[in-house]
């Protein structure tokens, strides 16, 4: 075990020095912007009096370093600091909204995932037959609709012609988690249907990949269902390409969601970030920038992890 | 005894659709109307060149077709019923339960995904024909009948986890454990190396024997199939040749097809005087990059010029490894190689055109040896081009020129590789590399994914050109009739190192040393009851150690 376990800890390892280097890449880049955020704060036509007190009680004089190490240590104590524009606390406000974002990125993630791999399996079951070309035909055009046209399509089928839910989710803390699902359920579809082809087009292609195997001739031979061939002797060995495409597609419902928040009102990350970005909110876009980067990093590692414990010959060494 | 009849196709045509570079698809039959009985509880030999249709004709026994390949015509009968044409529901319920298959490639045909003992079993459980105790219970009876290590413990294994040969094992016993009439071997032990094939050879025999089950027995080697089956059928191009009992296609053969098979293995060659060498390879020791063991073990072997040295020995003995380190691709860690009369720089990038253009290699896929997408002539005119310049007419000429020495005439210059037969293909790679005008060949397993005939052919040819251009070959094979046919010294490699080295008339005559006794006396021979001699011998000397 000890090959498996020095390969854990490699990626694990990697990952968080990814993490380290994306918070001064953010860091940098915010630094390189003309203008600091005692201007952001006071604004053009502030005096140079004021800037320059304000500079002092900010901390800005420090050199750099010193500023992302302070920045850095509140960061991994739970500081984020304050937002420019109304004082609040950026870790509190967020906080809220990313649970949130998570929320509804879980339900999407919770139907879409599972329904991906289903119709991909039934569609390598069935390829170049006609339920391969209806799985094919109808995801593929979900995903070349853009998503606010889905989400206007969803709720004028849903609030007008089929009056079962209600075009605004909102979600409010104290609320039922019923409730809160019957809420979230129009931006989940509308989620749903962007990131299924993509997920069962994966799927389906590594099937077809694997199927192409020797061993899957010996699965026919021994006179299994073509179903239980796919299911049992492809499908395990075609995870790890499939868990890749997962993963970046949850990363997509976390971080790429605002479109479907702001059709929906849905008060979360995404909408929070575009209002602080257009105000030049400093702290909070860098917050922001490295929960997001935080995400990416977490569920690639997750997926390359997933592709190792899934391999028999890294699990079971020789 | 009709009731006896277990399998008996009568006319069976098969067909495909080919797809010819360059030519639309067209429909090509591969069986013309063969008929075969079966008895239960024996077993009929299948033997005959690739593309003879032998494979093609055994998994017409599940009513499959690998490939696209449509089984358009005959009855087949399986137990009385006519399965050619039975719906693929009743199909599945036969294939795993009356008939199994064990295919030649045991690494490639189980799931690397499960564990073996799953695989095993599945048939046995996915068709109810036994609750999962028994059908381990089973397994576990023919894990030890098949001479498995710790049958016991052997099925939690992955399948990388154990040797080719007992991946054989264990798949023989897949095809076993549903107790089905009819078992399909397709080479079963061809890709092993000859040590291990002998082995799983009296394992397979003896599984049959002991379960009484019928079996067709695939195989090129009429020498591997004359010791485990009870009758014989010749095929070549889908079509019966001869059909007898072993002993009669063996020992006297009707047709002419069968008696140039018999005879395949009589190439001679007489052995050239030792002489001073072109190649000498000097204490050379050497491991790969990121290994902690050697895989060259203080390595001395020298070559004259013009003259043949054969390296044998089983896969993983380090003979490939002694090819790359020659050629500077896998630098040796220490010793020397002097190559006519200079030092060559251990590593590739150190050696100047002329020593690069002096050791040509030859590979066992000629296949993936060439780019797809070029001419033969392309091909050909490359070193040409690379080494001496030559352009244009004169290119051509020279090409046409080497086409000629390996008896391919005219028309083949604009041809692509797609378009040659295997043989062919290797003719294209020897004028690759004689272009080069080298004085050393490197012939990495060159012959061993040709079919018996079309081999001779290439060794007749190899000769005729050393005798022509007295180029010196390193020739790189496991198969000790090439090693006959072929060589002037001989050495014998095991697990890295030189065991035995010299003439090849010393190195084939007694006192052997073990290992070398062991290969010599594995390679199967054109005999009845040479299996069960050798194995009775060795159990013999080992129950006297």
């Amino acid at each position: 075990m000890h090959l498996i376990v020095r390969l854990l800890v490699q990626r694990v390892a990697l990952g968080l020095l990814l993490l380290l280097a994306v918070s001064a890449v953010i860091f940098l880049g915010v630094e390189a912007l003309p203008g600091d955020t005692a201007q952001a704060i006071l604004g053009q036509s502030a005096t140079p009096q004021a800037l320059a007190n304000l500079r002092e009680k900010l901390g800005l004089n420090e050199p750099p370093l010193t500023r992302y190490f302070a920045w850095l240590g509140g960061i991994l104590t739970g500081d984020l600091g304050k937002a420019l524009t109304n004082g609040a606390d950026i870790a509190q406000s967020i906080g809220q909204r990313l649970g949130n974002t998570l929320f509804l990125a879980g339900c999407a993630a919770a139907i879409a995932v599972p329904l991906a791999i289903i119709l991909g399996l039934i569609a390598a079951r069935y390829a170049g037959r006609w339920p391969d070309k209806v799985i094919s035909g109808i995801t593929l055009s979900t995903v070349s609709l853009p998503e606010f046209v889905a989400a206007y399509f969803v709720i004028y089928l849903l609030t007008q012609l089929i009056p079962v839910f209600q075009p605004v989710a909102m979600v409010f803390p104290g609320m039922g988690f019923w409730a809160k699902l019957h809420a979230v359920a129009l931006p989940v579809i509308v989620l749903v249907l962007v990131v299924l082809a993509h997920m069962m087009r994966m799927t389906r292609a590594a099937i077809l990949n694997v199927m192409q195997s020797a061993y899957i001739e010996t699965a026919e031979l021994k006179g299994l269902s073509p179903m239980a061939v796919v299911w049992r002797h492809a499908f395990p060995n075609a995870i790890a390409p499939v868990v890749s495409v997962v993963m970046l597609n949850l990363a997509y419902l976390v971080v790429g969601v605002v479109v479907v928040e702001v059709v929906f009102g849905y008060n979360a990350l995404g909408q929070y970030l575009v209002d602080h970005v257009t105000k030049r909110d400093l702290p909070v876009v860098q917050a922001v920038g490295l929960i997001f980067a935080a995400v990416y990093i977490f569920l690639n590692m997750a997926a390359d992890i997933i592709g190792i414990l899934a391999n028999p010959r890294l699990r079971h060494p020789k | 005894m009709a009731d006896d009849l277990l399998l008996d196709i009568k006319g069976l045509v098969i067909e495909a659709t080919a797809y010819p570079p360059g030519e639309p698809p067209k429909e090509v039959t591969l069986v013309h109307g063969v008929d075969l009985q079966l008895q239960r509880g024996r077993v009929l030999g299948l033997i005959g060149e690739s593309g003879a249709g032998k494979s093609t004709i055994g998994l017409s026994a599940m009513s499959y077709g690998r490939g696209g390949v449509r089984l358009t015509g005959g009855t087949i009968r399986l137990n009385g019923r006519d399965i050619r044409t039975a719906p693929p529901a009743a199909l599945r319920a036969l294939r795993g339960r009356e008939v199994t298959y064990v295919s030649q490639s045991a690494a490639a045909s189980f799931n690397p995904a499960k564990r073996l003992m799953e695989q095993v079993i599945e048939t046995s459980l996915s068709h109810g024909l036994m609750g999962r105790a028994e059908a381990e219970a089973r397994a576990v009876a023919l894990f030890r009948k098949l001479g498995l290590p710790s049958p016991e413990t052997i099925g939690r294994r992955y399948p990388h986890q154990v040797s080719g040969g007992q991946l054989q094992r264990v798949m023989t016993a897949m095809a076993l454990c549903p107790k089905p009439d009819l078992v399909i071997f397709d080479e079963p032990t061809t890709a092993l190396d000859v040590t291990t094939q002998i082995d799983v050879l009296a394992a397979i025999k003896e599984a049959i024997r002991d379960t009484q089950v019928a079996a067709l027995y695939i195989t090129h080697d009429l020498a591997v199939v004359a010791q485990v089956a009870d009758d014989i059928m010749v095929l070549r191009h889908g079509r019966m040749v001869e059909l007898g009992t072993t002993d009669q296609v063996i020992n006297a053969p009707r047709e002419d097809y069968t008696r140039a098979l018999v005879s395949v293995r009589s190439l001679e060659h007489a052995e050239k005087p030792p002489a001073p060498p072109v190649l000498s390879i000097q204490n050379v020791t050497a491991r790969y990059r990121g290994t902690n063991f050697d895989v060259l073990k203080n390595v001395s072997l020298d070559l004259p010029a013009g003259q043949t040295l054969a390296v044998v020995g089983e896969s993983g003995s380090g003979k490939s490894t002694l090819a790359r380190a020659i050629t500077g691709l896998l630098p040796p860690r220490s010793g020397r190689i002097t190559f006519a009369g200079r030092t060559l720089s251990n590593d590739m990038a150190g050696r100047s055109r002329d020593d690069l253009r002096e050791i040509q290699m030859i590979y066992q896929m000629a296949d993936t040896a060439m780019n797809p997408r070029q001419t033969v002539g392309t091909i050909i005119g490359r070193p040409l081009e690379l080494y001496f310049g030559l352009k244009g007419a004169e290119r051509d000429r020279r090409v046409q020129e080497l086409l000629d020495q390996i008896e391919m005439g005219k028309g083949f210059a604009a041809r692509y590789p797609a378009e040659l037969s295997g043989g062919q293909k290797q003719r294209v790679c020897i004028a690759r590399a004689l272009a080069a005008k080298p004085k050393l060949i490197i012939c990495d397993e060159v012959t061993s994914a040709l079919d018996p005939l079309v081999a001779d052919g290439i060794l007749k040819l190899l000769l005729n050109l050393q005798a022509e251009s007295q180029v010196a070959y390193l020739f790189i094979t496991h198969d000790l009739a090439t090693v006959r046919a072929i060589s002037d010294k001989i050495a014998v490699m095991f697990k890295g190192a030189v065991v035995r080295y010299g003439q090849k008339s010393d190195v084939l005559a007694p006192p052997f040393d073990d290992y070398t006794d062991l290969l010599l006396s594995s390679v199967p021979e054109m005999e009845l009851g040479w299996l069960e001699r050798v194995i009775a011998h060795r159990r013999m000397v080992g129950a006297g150690n």
